[in-house]
């Protein structure tokens, strides 16, 4: 079961506000959900590797070198508030 | 020739002879665009400069250069590939004026062959959905029935080629968003090997499922559209550096002695009767054609719903962290910033910035990778994961393809299993194991539902064998009789 207070929690977790209504709601259909999800626990997985990638990753070697792919400029270009070519955020410290 | 029912190489041959110009074709289907979108939603973004960029064409094509195979083609991009200079959204508010500064992989490689990018493709939110319904912009409409949806989350790509609002379309497949839209809109949908196509500037939402292929109306445009988008890419490490095959010129209709697998698992259950006719009729064609059909099982396909949404919240949760009102994208109100705090800052921004069902999985992904539950979800998903990969293999050695039905049922009412999320993860169950084990899959139409609503069957192959479903799909395309059926708005 999945209450208010877990709620807040993984909110909090994930950096997510929720307003009143949405934390009731997802405390609802998350344990639904959930209790659904519980059933792949029938499987028997003992000394099973959990997979991640489904395809093989081939290493490759490519030169050290730096590249300019974008300037400054364009990679501030998207941003909300900034000054000259910096984000501005508030006190980080 | 009929320019909105061209093929591709109809199309490409015409405009590198200068029989017929980019230019021409461009203008043809933007106009087709102006007229047909304010009944489906299929765009979001009009490329205002497509017109120029294929005038660009044909003056290339004046110097004497050969194009590419795809010269002149105008496509329609998902919102979810990033287009250089052309707003790339993921269907979200919390990219709603994100321009990005460079072209995906995919968009990059289809450009080169000569592609005319004509727009941006309207798609669920972050592509969680499964009828694109979850839009910032809106539902988009089925063009075989505009109370209907299109499908998810590549909807947009599926009105839009459909209506031949474009000739190809691109989608990206995380759990089926590929497949079941081509299969609601009477559409070939290809979702090649994970690793085939590159993800680089592709907005993550699951990777280790997630990978784009094309939307478009035959197994022929499906292969060209592959040969051009698949590949080794540095900027991408789990792309595979296996040479891409000449699918489109090898495509055999001649399936004499194909072995097509049907899963024990899959021809159960509560399956609509249209559907079960299309995928009878499939069996009886092909077996007429001379292929064996054998019986598989891959009995772990029973979780592969639920180890779908398990794996993709998870990643999602971890991917979508990057949207934090800083770099790019929404960012809440603030006021006076030195006063804000920084945790505040980010909550609100995404609290705002995100759609429901977004903050309902990234809810369920953090949850599940939060201390104390990842081994009981997260971990414990990735080891069933590999036992369905594995069973999946073992089921390709007495087999070729797997043949079975994209969808329990031809398009459903816009509205109608909107409110309960269950329901709706329920439509993926016959995709998402697909994409679990890393395999190629597609979706080709067959059949029609008493409703007038197209109906596809789904084939699976074994990692890389790509041209072995590709062949099935090409011969059921020449003995189907829906072929050249038009949708209602065209």
């Amino acid at each position: 079961m999945i209450d208010k207070k877990t709620i807040e929690h993984i909110a909090k977790l994930a950096r997510l506000h929720v307003t009143e209504q949405e934390a009731i709601e997802y405390s609802e259909q998350l344990s639904k959900a959930l209790s659904y999800f519980d059933q792949i626990n029938k499987v028997d997985t003992n000394g099973v590797e959990p997979l991640v990638t489904p395809t093989e990753i081939e290493s490759f070697w490519r030169e050290d070198e730096a590249k300019e792919e974008f300037t400054a400029e364009e990679m501030t270009a998207n941003a909300p508030a900034k000054a000259g070519n910096l984000f501005k955020v508030p006190p980080v410290v | 020739m009929d320019l909105t029912l061209a093929s591709f190489s109809e199309i490409a041959e015409a405009v590198q002879s200068k029989k017929v110009s980019a230019k021409e074709i461009a203008t043809h289907f933007h106009a087709r665009i102006e007229k047909l979108n304010p009944k489906l939603n299929a765009f979001t973004f009009i490329n205002g400069n497509a017109v120029h960029d294929a005038e660009a064409l044909d003056k290339r094509i004046a110097q004497g250069e050969n194009i590419g195979p795809l010269a002149g083609v105008p496509f329609g991009i998902k919102e979810m590939l990033c287009t250089k200079g052309l707003p790339t959204t993921a269907g979200s508010k919390i990219l709603q004026n994100f321009v990005p500064p460079y072209d995906s992989t995919v968009v990059a490689r289809l450009k080169k062959s000569g592609v005319v990018v004509m727009g941006k493709l309207n798609q669920d939110e972050f592509a969680m959905g499964s009828s694109n319904e979850t839009s910032f912009f809106g539902s988009v409409k089925n063009p075989w029935n505009t109370d209907c949806v299109p499908g998810g989350s590549s909807g947009g790509s599926a009105a839009a080629q459909a209506a031949r609002m474009v000739a190809g379309t691109i989608g990206t497949d995380t759990g089926g968003s590929i497949r079941q839209p081509a299969n609601f809109c009477g559409l070939v949908g290809v979702k090649p090997t994970y690793g085939r196509v590159s993800r680089y500037g592709i907005i993550a939402y699951a990777s280790s499922l997630d990978q784009a292929g094309p939307m478009v109306s035959s197994v022929k445009d499906a292969a060209l559209t592959m040969e051009a988008i698949c590949g080794f890419d540095e900027h991408d490490v789990t792309t595979t550096q296996r040479k891409v095959p000449a699918w489109s010129k090898n495509l055999s209709a001649n399936v004499k002695g194909m072995r097509i697998g049907l899963m024990k698992e899959y021809m159960k259950g509560s399956i609509n009767s249209d559907v079960q006719a299309t995928v009878d009729k499939a069996i009886d064609t092909l077996k007429k054609m001379g292929a064996e059909f054998v019986e598989v099982s891959v009995p772990m396909t029973e979780f592969a719903v639920p180890v779908y949404y398990l794996v993709a919240a998870s990643e999602a949760s971890s991917n979508l962290a990057r949207y934090d009102g800083v770099k790019y994208g929404y960012r809440a109100e603030m006021g006076n910033l030195s006063a804000v705090d920084l945790e505040d800052f980010y909550g609100k921004t995404r609290g705002e910035g995100f759609g429901k069902e977004v903050k309902r999985r990234i809810m369920l992904g953090t949850y599940c990778l939060s201390s104390g539950y990842y081994d009981a979800y997260y971990n414990k998903a990735g080891q069933v994961r590999r036992m369905l990969m594995n069973q999946y293999l073992e089921a390709f050695k007495s087999c070729d393809v797997v043949l079975s039905p994209v969808t329990t049922s031809p398009a459903f009412k816009i509205g109608e299993r909107v409110y309960d999320p269950l329901t709706m993860y329920l439509n993926d169950i016959y995709t998402t194991s697909t994409n679990l084990a890393g395999l190629p899959g597609m979706s080709v139409p067959f059949g029609m539902s008493q409703e007038g609503l197209p109906i596809g069957v789904q084939l699976t192959a074994t990692h890389f064998e790509e041209q072995h479903m590709l062949n099935v799909a090409y011969a059921l395309e020449g003995a189907s009789d829906v072929k050249g059926a038009k949708p209602h708005v065209f």
